[in-house]
């Protein structure tokens, strides 16, 4: 590959990048500093080589971009910095402003990437065939003869990097979830919500939007999911294919808007943190756009986390016990992208019977960022296997999050350690003791 | 590839800087060297504002790699700069002359904690705060408690001979060092001090520590602990004009009381830092102290008593008391978030580090301020002011023309005020390429001449981390405007 410059419209903007003095305070923070202890692979390293190609000093060589590349994009780096750094933002500009390059000049890996995004995650159809063939596997018996009894023997006939690979299938045996329309309207409803199904969520984790509509329905919410509703577009906006993240966009707008949206809608519902951080910044990523700016704003400012928004309500009447040892791992785009912490936490004491045990570092990224672990599988790895011992010293038998990236990741991990934790969405295990309560009517 | 730029020293020939290459490698291991252009680049800063690139980075793990390093750049006639977690705020880990940076995070070992006799062995690399945690449950700490403790190592507390807000009643990082294991230029490892303090013989420990990488590279340091305090009082203090908190550090002391730590904040640091950590510091207020009492319950109770009416009687408009360890650790987290929070409001900033007499920080200060307000800078004020440790920050915009040379014109003129009112041109971040100019203010050429004596019978080549500390030097440049100058030709690199 020839190396490159920045070019088009996203280019890191100087204001952004000279808040940053160099301190040093963001790196005992990031995953990818503490895995390799490296200043290239550290917040401070990866701003100073974006300015670098920025100002032209250096050219975004294979070796700049690899950098660039094994960023998890988890922004724990944010929250650590004593400048407000605006470093997610900084981030995405930087890689799309090397897709905006001719497309024969990008690096392969990085087109293979965006059209790979572009042609599955943005096409349900496409998607819905590929999950298929998933579908087989966990139901023909395989995937638990490799997981299961036959664990053992089986799985050692794997080669490592395969046996890895296998660990990050979803066991999808429950059917999708792909309800549209007026989804649940309990009567005395006091507000009216528009729910984002997502790409692959509803196909892998359908239970995690049944429990999310049940629970609206306990906190007195009618819940409806727009029918022309598309994939958020965040895994697009991370890789730097900015032109498709707007598209999408543009068509949720125009979808949550038909269902509502200013008018008879009070906010639209996200159960995946990643997705729902990508949507608040909608009005930024659509700010040069005249016909639409003012939309993506009044769009960003309604969207909720599932987590954020039943906490705020009166959810915690007639709740049944749980009694089960809970653990929660920070989604980082819910602690860190979204600022969001004490919501789970709240919803988690409020469950009789519940005993939540604290990790060592909740809000560390447990390495599955979007599609980093299958672009970095190695540090990826690294990164979990960190995690899960972390998991393990709290003896909690189930371990909650908040996005379905971490809950396959973390799913990969529980496999992988030999341990038998159970990986939960919280609106899951606030469910369960929702169902178990008195006044749940079946 | 990298644009030729604020290369001091003349390009290495290729073939002589592949041999040097070469022998790192052999050194320590081809997986632990750097050495492409687009990789060094981020090895040319620190927290400062200085830049300069390095020839190639090394990443020993052992004093005996750190050995063959030095031997290996010797052959090859290359200047040899340690480095810790590169948050030193003088250049001190900044390349000025090329060479090879040594990164000592690696080594990051604790070797050994002796509590019966509250001594800790670390490697250089050991992360401050990662100290920290592991003593806390064994009732220890290790004193030296700088607000970058979270990130700065061991190696670089003892190079600065780092300081802290706890340094009011501890002293700084050399009261707390028993023993070093030193490299020395010509590649020996000697050992300096050892387990207790006053070692017998001459205290080369004591040279060492402070020597910001120019006597030898610490490759292992045994450290004094000292037992966690029983009881503590933090207070936050609020006044209307920073006057009136000067006036109020004077008091505390002159009535007996000597807290572990008084710190201030001014009302920039304030608007900086408050909408982002939730200290707890009124946007409104001219400044806050920070006030840390220890000590026996019942002494804290009556000092804590003293220091509340000091700051009354002089002006106070409130005194708080943080109640529960999480109040404490808010107010702290506000104070040791302060330097970077600049960052927030300012394109860049120059932060100093000066200390006068405790007595006259109200003087000073109110001379500092007016002159900055003369150059039309914002200056915001954090600070160390039980020891009189000040640290002006001057605001500006590199991208205004003109701007740099007049912030460090400035900087020069308020190091100066600082020496007339009876005081010195470093609390705690050393002079490292920043403010070797200044020494001659306070030291005459006889007194210098004995360190640069010093200096060559540890390294007569002058190769351990040239142009730092001493002014002068071969090859360096002469002022720090030259040196600064000569490091920012480029837009961008206040980045
Ligand atoms: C926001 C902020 C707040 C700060 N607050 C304080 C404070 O309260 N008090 C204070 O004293 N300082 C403070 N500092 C300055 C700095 O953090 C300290 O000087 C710290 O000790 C540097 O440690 P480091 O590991 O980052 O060293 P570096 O910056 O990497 O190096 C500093 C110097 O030490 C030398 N060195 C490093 N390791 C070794 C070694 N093993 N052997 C020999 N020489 C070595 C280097 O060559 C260089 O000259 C602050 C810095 C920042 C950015
Ligand atoms: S903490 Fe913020 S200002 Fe400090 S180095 Fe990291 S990004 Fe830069
Ligand atoms: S986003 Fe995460 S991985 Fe990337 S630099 Fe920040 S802390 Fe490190």
């Amino acid at each position: 590959m020839q190396p490159m410059k920045f070019v088009g419209p996203d280019i890191p903007s100087l204001a952004d990048l000279q808040n940053c003095i160099h301190c040093g305070f963001c790196l005992p923070a990031c995953p990818t500093y503490i895995a390799t202890g490296q200043e290239l692979e550290s917040p401070r390293g990866r701003l100073h080589l974006i300015a670098a190609v920025r100002d032209g000093r250096i050219e975004a060589t294979d070796r700049t971009l690899t950098h660039l590349d094994r960023c998890l994009q988890c922004r724990a780096c944010e929250t650590a910095c004593p400048s407000a750094v605006p470093y997610g933002r900084i981030m995405e500009d930087a890689r799309a402003s090397i897709m905006a390059n001719a497309p024969a000049a990008q690096p392969t890996a990085w087109r293979l990437r965006a059209l790979a995004l572009r042609h599955v995650l943005a096409r349900p159809a496409m998607l819905r065939r590929l999950l298929a063939l998933g579908r087989l596997y966990s139901r023909s018996g395989l995937q638990r003869a490799v997981r299961g009894p036959l664990r053992g023997p089986l799985r050692r006939l794997l080669p490592a990097r395969l046996a890895r690979l296998e660990s990050s299938i979803p066991v999808l045996s429950a059917p999708p979830f792909r309800a549209t329309g007026t989804l649940t309207r309990p009567a005395g409803a006091t507000a009216r919500v528009a729910m984002l199904l997502g790409c692959v969520h509803g196909e892998i984790y359908p239970n995690m939007h049944e429990a999310t509509v049940r629970v609206l329905t306990h906190a007195g919410c009618e819940v409806v999911a727009p029918p022309a509703q598309v994939c958020c577009g965040a895994l697009h906006a991370h890789a730097g294919d900015a032109e498709t993240a707007r598209a999408l966009a543009r068509r949720n707008i125009a979808a949550f808007e038909a269902a509502g949206l200013g008018g008879s809608l009070d906010a639209v519902i996200v159960n995946a943190a990643g997705c729902g951080a990508a949507m608040k910044e909608y009005g930024r990523l659509l700010r040069d756009d005249p016909r639409w700016a003012e939309r993506a704003e009044r769009f960003a400012a309604s969207v909720r986390d599932v987590l954020e928004y039943v906490a705020g309500r009166d959810f915690a009447h007639d709740l049944g016990p749980v009694d089960r040892t809970v653990t929660l791992q920070d989604a980082c785009h819910l602690a860190h992208a979204q600022q969001i912490r004490e919501a789970p936490r709240l919803i988690l004491r409020a469950i009789p019977g519940l005993r939540l045990r604290e990790l060592r570092t909740p809000d560390r990224c447990c390495g599955s960022a979007g599609i980093y672990a299958f672009a970095q599988p190695e540090l990826s790895a690294q990164i979990l296997e960190a995690k899960m011992e972390d998991v393990a010293r709290t003896g909690a038998d189930v371990v909650c999050t908040a996005n379905p990236g971490c809950t396959l990741q973390l799913q990969a991990g529980v496999l992988r350690a030999g341990l038998d934790t159970e990986v939960r969405h919280v609106i899951e295990v606030l469910d369960q003791s929702v169902r178990a309560g008195a006044g749940y009517a079946r | 590839m990298l644009h030729s730029r604020h290369m001091t020293r003349p390009e290495m020939p290729t073939n002589a800087r592949a041999a040097a290459i070469e022998a790192l490698e052999r050194a320590v291991g081809a997986a632990h060297v750097l050495h492409a252009p687009e990789d060094l680049i981020v090895y040319e800063y620190d927290a400062t504002i200085d830049r300069a690139l390095p020839d190639a980075v090394v990443f020993p793990a052992t004093a005996e790699e750190v050995a063959a390093v030095v031997r290996a750049a010797n052959a090859h006639d290359l200047p040899v700069v340690p480095r810790g977690s590169g948050t030193g705020l003088s250049g001190g880990a900044v390349p000025v002359k090329g060479g090879v940076v040594v990164v000592l995070t690696r080594m990051n070992r604790i070797v050994e904690v002796d509590a019966a006799n509250r001594i800790a062995v670390v490697e250089p690399g050991v992360i401050n705060l990662a100290l920290q945690e592991t003593l806390a449950p064994l009732g220890l700490t290790w004193a030296p408690d700088p607000s970058s403790q979270r990130i700065c190592t061991i190696g670089g507390n003892v190079a600065n001979n780092s300081g802290g807000p706890h340094t009011l009643a501890h002293g700084s990082t050399v009261n707390h060092v028993l023993g070093l294991e030193v490299v020395l230029a010509d590649g020996r490892i000697v050992h300096l001090g050892g387990r207790v303090a006053d070692a017998p013989g001459v205290d080369l420990r004591g040279l060492v520590v402070g020597s910001e990488g120019t006597l030898g590279i610490v490759t292992q340091a045994t450290l004094r602990l000292v037992p966690t305090p029983r009881a503590v009082r933090t207070m936050l203090a609020i006044f209307d004009t920073i006057d009136a908190a000067c006036e109020a550090v004077s008091a505390i002391i002159r009535g007996g009381v000597i807290p572990v730590a008084l710190e201030m904040l001014d009302q920039e640091i304030i608007r900086a830092v408050e909408p982002r950590i939730h200290a707890g510091f009124p946007l409104d207020a001219g400044a806050v102290l920070l006030i840390e009492i220890e000590g026996l319950a019942e002494a804290v109770a009556v000092e804590a008593e003293a220091v509340i009416e000091a700051c009354r009687a002089s002006g106070a408009r409130e005194v708080r008391s943080a109640d529960t360890q999480s109040e404490r650790d808010r107010l702290w987290e506000g104070r040791k978030s302060g330097i970077g929070a600049i960052g927030a409001v300012t394109p860049a900033f120059y932060i100093l580090d000066g200390v006068v007499p405790r007595t006259l920080l109200p003087v000073v200060m109110r001379r500092i301020l007016a002159r900055s307000a003369e150059y039309g800078f914002r200056c915001a004020n954090i600070f160390h002011a039980g020891d009189g440790n000040l640290h002006p920050n001057i605001l500006f915009d590199p991208q205004e023309s003109g701007a740099i040379q007049r912030v460090l014109d400035l900087g020069g003129e308020i190091m100066r005020i600082c020496v007339d009112a009876g005081g010195s041109i470093t609390g705690e971040h050393g002079i490292g390429l920043e403010k070797r100019s200044y020494m001659e203010w306070i030291f005459t050429p006889a007194d210098l001449a004995a360190m640069a004596d010093v200096r060559s019978a540890f390294d007569d080549a002058g190769r351990f981390n040239p142009c730092k500390v001493l002014p002068g030097g071969h090859g360096c440049a002469t002022g720090h405007a030259d040196e600064v100058a000569r490091h920012l030709a480029t837009p961008g690199v206040y980045i």
